[in-house]
């Protein structure tokens, strides 16, 4: 069977945009609640359990408050900019999840539907492009509200957004090293074992790539300002910082955002590291569509269910982590955020990117084709490494006070300068 | 940092963020799985309150109905704050009762003199605190509405022990 094309392309493609558009709010409406039951868990409370079943109907009781209060405008505040800025801040969000595979491909009578909106070649380069326009939602928000504290949040938000950009970017250099492609769904593909067509490491990324799992995940955490990298919001210095002065539904939009963005970097990290829509333990779902058409495994609609299913789980495991993350960590102070930012996670990366490409190439000198051993000893490397970071972090004192002449961040430790 | 001042390094087992955040996660993860949850459903489940609680005030009353005040004018004189307002009368068998009896429940401070002092123990103060009202005037409680209260009323000193001995 071979992929859609022509018309019934076209209509493939407007109906996932809308299934998935629905999935996502859906899954957004209950990442508010999830969030909400598990912070009063962790505080030993009971949390919203008024509305509906379990507090299920809470969220949407919250949406009709929000479309029923009353819109507020600052009368400091540039207006086209003001009423832009919620826009700018849900739309990278949402769009991002245009390249992310859901599930394994859909069979119809009319061909091979892929479970992804937009398959684009480029991949996930256009994460990257897309996650930084988010940065002007709340740079502009915080500027057109016309106060000092929304002025400041924004400008700490864009400060941070663009400083873990870097690493963000860095951190996905080895993923492209060892698949050698950028499309999402080859980098399912890669990650899951065939027995025909181009060699597949069999695999989920998160051995063969642990570390940078690791540096990609506290880089998303930044991006999504989430604790402890909430300096834009920062309740308590800044009144939440760039969405101050919004009410109603437009404060309603730039939470979806947040939440929206939370979903997408868990099921980013689920695509890269955590096998995309792959079941563990069982090889029926390996389906893989070449680039030029060929179809390797076989689809059938209920594989494309349970592999729904298996990505649902595992981007929801990851969101309960930031989840998890926010109740517990405290926020950084702004300087100690760019030095871990600037001082310790770009200098890592490099330093991780450098290692692993050197770790490859002698891989390949050996003779180990790609596969399971190829991973296998990409693993040990990054269990190596793990600890030597370990250690670093352990003793390099990644908070400390910022005052002159006081050792700074992390890599100290590791050019050994700790007394 | 003057050279003569000694910096002492704290020991890495408190000062590594690593460390520390990985304790916090795992008290995190402890109470989310517990199941011992501290809510206390209010509107369903409510507040055991001490039998000494002084609330709002409540009268107590006669078999027949009548409230027991004689109106002897003990309790606006104890008052403190002076939120009783009496009006003593007389009826045809010559029987003191309160023609007005109101007590301001905002100005009142609840503490106790009043039921201390009645003779007759008519006037009471109440185990009893959910009072919300629409408007300022409900809060003005007459004889009428101090007599309809049905909330226990407050044991101010223990009736087998009243000297506190």
């Amino acid at each position: 069977m071979n992929p859609v094309t022509g018309a019934a392309f076209a209509l493939a493609t407007v109906g996932k945009v809308m299934v998935f558009f629905t999935l996502l709010m859906l899954a957004v409406m209950l990442a508010t609640i999830f969030e909400r039951k598990v912070c009063g868990f962790m505080q030993d409370r009971s949390g919203p359990n008024r509305v509906g079943p379990w507090g299920l109907l809470q969220v949407i009781a919250d949406g009709l408050k929000n479309l029923l209060k009353e819109e507020t405008m600052p009368a400091q505040a540039v207006r086209p900019f003001f009423l832009l800025a919620p826009v700018l801040g849900i739309l990278p969000a949402t769009i991002l999840f245009a390249v992310i595979p859901f599930a394994s491909p859909l069979p119809t009578q009319w061909g091979l539907v892929e479970m992804i909106v937009a398959d684009v070649p480029i991949g996930f380069l256009y994460v990257l492009a897309i996650g930084s326009i988010g940065v002007y939602g709340v740079a502009m928000g915080g500027w057109a509200s016309g106060s000092k504290y929304s002025l400041l949040g924004g400008l700490r938000g864009s400060a941070q957004m663009v400083s873990y950009e870097v690493a963000l970017a860095l951190s996905l250099v080895p993923l492209i090293l060892l698949t050698g492609d950028v499309r999402a769904p080859e980098i399912v593909s890669m990650q899951q074992t065939f027995t025909a067509g181009p060699a597949t490491y069999a695999t989920w990324f998160v051995f063969p790539l642990l570390i940078g799992l690791f540096f990609f995940f506290v880089s998303g955490l930044a991006e999504t300002n989430r604790l402890p990298f909430d300096m834009p919001e920062a309740e308590a210095e800044l009144i939440t910082g760039y969405h101050t002065e919004y009410s109603a539904m437009k404060f309603s939009m730039f939470m979806i955002g947040e939440f929206a963005h939370v979903i997408t970097v868990a099921a980013l990290v689920t695509v890269f590291f955590l096998g995309g829509w792959d079941i563990p333990f069982w090889q029926g779902d390996n389906i893989r569509v070449l680039s030029d058409g060929t179809v390797i495994g076989e689809p059938t609609w209920w594989k494309t269910l349970l592999t729904l299913g298996a990505f649902g789980v595992k981007t929801s495991l990851l969101v309960l982590v930031f989840v998890w993350i926010r109740w517990t960590l405290p926020r950084f102070r702004y300087d100690q955020l760019m030095d871990l930012g600037w001082k310790f996670m770009l200098e890592a990366v490099t330093v991780y990117i450098l290692v692993i490409a050197f770790v490859i190439l002698g891989i390949e000198a050996v003779g180990i084709p790609a596969g399971g051993w190829y991973a296998f000893v990409l693993f040990l490397v990054n269990l190596a490494l793990a600890g030597a970071l370990f250690f670093a972090m352990d003793r390099g004192k990644l908070i400390r006070g910022g005052a002159k002449g006081v050792k700074s961040a992390g890599g100290d430790a590791a050019e050994g300068r700790e007394g | 940092m003057p050279g003569d001042v000694k910096v002492v390094e704290r020991p890495r087992a408190e000062s590594s963020y690593v460390r520390a955040a990985a304790k916090g996660m795992s008290i995190t993860m402890r109470h989310l799985l517990s199941p011992n949850k501290k809510t206390q459903q209010y509107p369903d489940e409510k507040w055991e309150l001490a039998p000494r609680t002084r609330g709002t005030h409540r009268m107590a009353v006669h078999e027949d109905g009548r409230a027991k005040c004689v109106a002897c004018g003990l309790c606006p004189t104890v008052c403190p704050v002076n939120c009783i307002k009496l009006v003593p009368a007389e009826d045809e068998n010559g029987e003191r009762y309160a023609a007005i009896y109101e007590i301001d429940e905002f100005r009142c401070i609840f503490c106790g003199y009043c039921q201390e002092v009645c003779p007759v123990e008519a006037i009471h103060l109440g185990v009893h605190y959910e009072n919300a009202e629409y408007s300022r005037e409900r809060w003005v409680y007459d004889l009428e509405r101090l007599v309809e209260q049905e909330h226990p009323v407050t044991a101010l000193w223990d009736p087998q022990d009243p000297a506190s001995q």
